[in-house]
């Protein structure tokens, strides 16, 4: 992507009528083929034994990795969240390491793959809330700790999840934009070390950005769990209280 | 100066101040988070785990404000949108007095 483009959405290979086939898509499908074929040719003949091959080690590495963050954050069973935080991750960790692939034009550089995956968090943290506390209970989660903060609640969703995609925009391009403009200036010691850097910044914003759609995920359940282990406090202690006689018993 | 070349000094002018401005307040920001979490870490090197992964989290809170900042910058130079009425308004008149 040279300097004089502002995102590979403009870099069009095809036009169909209305329909562009442009950069952001054709390497949002390279990325995709490389996680798909990678994996499917990592998992094929894995082994359960002291050896491995350095790939399913690989890939052990990650899914541990993933496995722990998530647990850690959520104090949860990571299972039913590491598809989707896992997917988030692995993917724009791929993108941005295939950044130093001279040709290849970072997908999540652009808008709309950004605003597509925080879009993906916008819908995941209510269905994972629905699936854990239950429609109503979830619902109300917004109505607290006023019915008066229900817009706010609202707004806070979708802000948070705006603020997510343009921070990953915005680190990616600015990546970009600094190693196009160093090539045209200085063209080979100050934009190669920049590329390493803007490698560092990719997976830091990768893990960012997962580790933020759990902390959303997180969040969306957590606050009904705290009311529901201080009602369950309450009662503890207004059992536990009245008669002498059971309390010398215990 | 013509119209085309007083938006376009303005415009970098104000991506300029833009970038300037926005990247104080995050600066000191982090600056003042990466310095708590280092001496958290001095003083409980067991805890450096969950310290290091909430300083991350923590400074890209922080650092949203510079992003925008940057986005803001990164528009008004590669994709400014009055740069590119006036140059549609400019082709028309052309079109029109040629």
């Amino acid at each position: 992507m040279g300097p004089e483009k502002f995102s590979p959405d403009q870099w069009v290979f095809l036009q169909w009528g209305s329909f562009q086939l442009n950069a952001t898509i054709v390497f949002t499908w390279v990325v995709m083929a490389v996680l798909v074929v990678g994996s499917w040719l990592v998992t094929r003949k894995l082994s359960s034994g002291k050896t491995m091959s350095r790939w399913q080690n690989l890939l052990e590495v990650v899914v541990l990795f993933l496995r722990r963050e998530i647990r850690s954050l959520s104090n949860q069973d990571p299972d039913p969240y590491l598809p989707f935080v896992g997917t988030l991750f692995i993917f724009i960790a791929t993108s941005s390491i295939l950044s130093i692939v001279p040709g290849f034009a970072v997908p999540t550089a652009s808008i709309m793959t950004t605003l597509a995956l925080a879009g993906c968090v916008l819908i995941g943290v209510p269905v994972y809330g629905i699936r854990n506390l239950g429609f109503g209970t979830y619902l109300r989660n917004y109505v607290r700790p006023t019915p008066l903060m229900l817009p706010f609640n609202i707004l806070g969703e979708i802000t948070r999840t705006a603020a997510l995609a343009i921070r990953l925009f915005g680190n990616m391009l600015s990546g970009v934009k600094i190693v196009s403009t160093l090539s045209l200036v200085a063209p080979l010691g100050p934009a190669v070390i920049m590329n390493a850097f803007g490698l560092l910044v990719g997976m830091i914003q990768a893990y960012i950005f997962a580790l933020l759609a759990m902390v959303y995920i997180a969040s969306g359940m957590q606050r009904e769990r705290r009311i529901r282990q201080k009602i369950e406090q309450v009662e503890r202690s207004r059992a536990s209280k009245p008669p002498d006689s059971e309390r010398s018993g215990q | 100066m013509t119209d085309v070349s007083v938006i376009g000094m303005w415009s970098i002018i104000i991506a300029g101040v833009t970038i300037a401005v926005g990247s104080i307040g995050p600066a000191l920001g982090e600056a003042r988070a990466l310095a708590e979490a280092l001496s958290g870490i001095a003083r409980q090197p067991d805890e450096a785990a969950t310290l290091t992964r909430t300083l991350f989290v923590g400074m890209a809170m922080v650092e949203s404000t510079a992003i925008y900042c940057l986005l803001v910058s990164l528009i008004l130079i590669f994709a400014n949108p009055f740069w590119k009425h006036v140059i549609d308004v400019a082709a028309k008149a052309a079109n029109a007095g040629g």
